[in-house]
């Protein structure tokens, strides 16, 4: 009897185990059946990302599909990973070719990678052929390999100036009066003096304001040959000028957390500790919902510029590259859909309503400056309904991106760990000398790595 | 009928059984770990992108021969020194301690030395990380004014680093190893002990001739595993720094893997990281136990 029942016991341990695996098989090959019997039920369609908030942006997108098109109705199942965990999880699917979904969310930092020796992605480049001037080009340029575009871009990412506008106007400082980086400094002077708060905080784990500052003036960590030229003039007076913020002008400050894009620095903002931060578009979804102190404090505004060797008004940072891996079951379906959810001029007014970001084709920039609609990104800011009048103004869509290749990443470390560190965080490093440093390195590794 | 006892005398026959039990953990050895070791030893040779595979010899091992390698072999070394010098005496100690039915609260403290072995490191990790973060109401930085000293941005100090990482492993796993030894000085006979007390030992000596020769095997294998523990330390320095620690501080070989193999997508030089972290760990571990095996009187 002992024996019987310990077999039992046996068994029914090894079907829980072994039969959820067949179980969750089953239900994939069924729905697989169900959308090639065409219309006999909706195509299911998986879709990866790794902003719970884009999946807002998809859903939404899937329900006016299935309104418009009723004879091809889609499912759309989406499902968000933490970054690391997502990045990874689709890179080994395309390695291993099995897995991946139908559609997926790529942020910028770790797109390269995806489009190394063969790409395992389909060619958006006829998605986007009929009205490619209206996208800002610089956002196609870096989804692309060899003139083909793989990745559908998410916003323009345009860095503007978040003025804290409770604090200067203590110092009686007038936002609209700062043009130049140096109107900044000496804005942020006053506020040091009548406030004793710093005037911006800057980022070393990530650095949007050094990428800023180089990329305005036209400058870069690669060039268009893909040569290092993270140590030429122009990154030099960069790097220079952000020390001499935190240092010789005492107007800046590294927050907590490292960056502005970080809990700890959200809380920090919050209370009022600093009068600016200098980020990209995407930062205003942040400050909706994480920083709900400063409703109605907070005031948009064009970035600054280099009085003299400036070229663009502002860079496009940050990014997530929407791609259709090839594997998948529905790639012709995914593509269209995803031109549907991305890159139509409706499509893009969404991206602003239900996302708050600068939408990638700036052709609705005009209508959107006219009529921004009302939603929680207008009543938040300031001049929540002058947000677009003003990137349309100071920008008209002449938004640079930096580079994207295989060795930003290394780069990205090396800034990150290094450069920035030894300059701003423990001064022990001239920029000249750091940058130097970090170069040699970089031509280093790219020589014994190809 | 025939057919039953037929099965049966070939499941229980002395010649068969014996495969057929072991069966399940050959396919599993063979499935998870020799194929996999034996594909890493290959890839380390080859350029592995998608759709494209290319055989590139000692390319990936001549890559290895660049500072960041060097960095985290010596932080895996440090971390490894530190590690064994705090996690084998303590624990040592302290199972002393908890072994005497002296000890008013011996159960309590049990139970406290041991809880820490539940959590999951990354979360153990996270609640560190939150203990030494930046802002001045963190509780390390609590602790500072206390005692009049400025917040200090605890995870962006290259010095504090590998303190941060022992503490982190000091607190998670000295329960682990006092459960080694408890379990080790519950096999060494009490008699012994009496024999020493008729014979005028005391406590230290005690300890010094019967408790810690008799560990030994205990000690060494606690040693061995730390070795390894020490050299493959990932999860916590993951959790405090990313892969991305100020001048590499936390950065140790298979973080380094890591970065390169699934962040770059380099996976024939991340396997053959892998495949130069396993010699070195077996090169330490057989000098070490070798050491170990031609004395037959060890102290630590």
């Amino acid at each position: 009897m002992k024996k019987f029942l310990s077999l039992i016991l046996i068994f029914s341990i090894l079907t829980m185990i072994i039969l959820p695996g067949c179980g969750m098989k089953d239900s994939t090959q069924n729905a697989e059946q169900e959308g090639s019997n065409g219309n006999k039920g909706p195509t299911e369609l998986t879709l990866w990302t790794f902003v719970g908030l884009h999946g807002n942006l998809y859903e939404d997108a899937v329900n006016r599909w299935n309104k418009t098109h009723p004879d091809r109705p889609i499912k759309l199942k989406v499902t968000t990973y933490p970054y690391q965990e997502m990045h990874d999880k689709l890179a080994m699917a395309l390695q291993t070719g099995v897995g991946a979904p139908d559609i997926a969310d790529v942020e910028i930092g770790r797109f390269p990678q995806y489009l190394e020796g063969t790409p395992q992605l389909a060619d958006l480049t006829d998605l986007v052929e009929s009205d490619r001037d209206k996208f800002i080009q610089s956002r196609l340029e870096i989804y692309s390999k060899e003139g083909k575009l793989y990745g559908m871009p998410t916003h323009g990412g345009a860095v503007m100036a978040f003025y804290n506008k409770e604090i200067l106007d203590e110092a009686g400082v007038d936002p609209s009066k700062i043009v130049t980086w140096d109107d900044f400094v000496e804005a942020g002077k006053l506020v040091k003096a009548k406030t004793g708060k710093p005037m911006v905080a800057i980022g070393r784990t990530a650095f949007w304001d050094f990428s800023t500052m180089i990329g305005q003036q036209g400058s870069d960590v690669f060039n268009e040959n893909d040569t290092v030229i993270l140590d030429n003039d122009r990154n030099v007076r960069a790097l220079q000028f952000l020390h001499d913020m935190i240092y010789k002008y005492q107007i800046a400050v590294i927050p907590p957390g490292g960056q502005p894009d970080t809990e700890e620095a959200y809380g920090w903002i919050n209370e009022g500790n600093v009068a600016s931060v200098i980020m990209p578009f995407w930062f205003m979804g942040r400050f909706v919902s994480y920083m709900p102190d400063l409703k109605g404090k907070i005031l948009v505004a064009p970035v600054p510029v280099w009085k003299d060797g400036n070229i663009y008004p502002t860079v496009g940072l940050g990014g997530t590259g929407t791609v259709v891996p090839l594997q998948g079951k529905h790639v012709d379906l995914a593509k269209e859909f995803l031109y549907f959810a991305k890159g139509t001029p409706e499509a893009n007014i969404e991206i602003w309503n239900v996302l708050g970001f600068d939408p990638p084709r700036w052709d609705v920039w005009e209508q959107l400056a006219n009529d921004p609609g009302d939603n929680e990104y207008t009543q938040y800011f300031v001049n929540g309904k002058d947000i677009f009048k003003i990137l349309l103004s100071s920008t008209e869509g002449n938004v640079f991106s930096l580079r994207s290749n295989k060795w930003v990443p290394t780069a990205n470390s090396l800034l990150a760990t290094q450069v920035l560190y030894e300059v701003l965080e423990t001064n022990e490093a001239t920029p000249e000398q750091a940058l130097k440093k970090a170069a040699d390195e970089l031509r280093r590794e790219i020589e014994t790595g190809e | 009928m025939k057919r039953k006892s037929f099965f049966a005398s070939l499941l229980y026959s002395p010649k068969v059984a014996p495969y057929l039990f072991v069966l399940p953990f050959v396919v599993t050895f063979l499935l998870f770990f020799l194929y996999p070791v034996v594909s890493a030893f290959i890839m380390s040779f080859q350029k592995i992108q998608p759709g494209q595979v290319e055989f590139v010899g000692l390319t990936n091992y001549k890559r290895l021969l660049n500072p960041h390698f060097y960095t985290a072999i010596w932080n895996n070394t440090r971390y490894t020194f530190w590690t064994l010098l705090i996690l084998i005496p303590i624990p040592i100690i302290l199972a002393v301690f908890l072994n005497s039915e002296k000890l008013i609260g011996r159960n309590f403290f049990r139970a406290a030395l041991f809880m820490p072995i539940l959590t999951s490191v990354v979360v153990a990790g996270i609640v560190f990380r939150l203990i030494f973060a930046d802002p001045p109401i963190s509780p390390a930085n609590v602790l500072l004014a206390t005692f009049g000293l400025p917040p200090k941005r605890w995870l962006a100090d290259v010095n504090v680093a590998m303190f941060l990482l022992v503490l982190l492993a000091t607190w998670r796993w000295t329960g682990v190893n006092i459960v080694y030894f408890l379990s080790g000085l519950q096999n060494i006979p009490k008699e012994l002990y009496e024999a020493a007390e008729i014979d005028g030992a005391g406590p230290i000596s005690k300890f010094l001739y019967i408790t810690l020769p008799l560990l030994k095997p205990v000690i060494i294998y606690v040693l061995t595993i730390s070795i390894y523990g020490g050299y493959a330390m990932f999860t916590e320095t993951y959790v405090f720094w990313g892969t991305n620690s100020p001048k590499d501080a936390g950065l140790t070989i298979v973080t380094y893997l890591y970065r390169e193999a699934f962040q770059k997508g380099d996976f024939g030089f991340g396997a053959a990281i892998g495949i130069v972290l396993a010699a070195i760990v077996l090169i330490i571990n057989t000098i070490q136990l070798k050491y170990f095996g031609l004395f037959k009187k060890g102290e630590v």
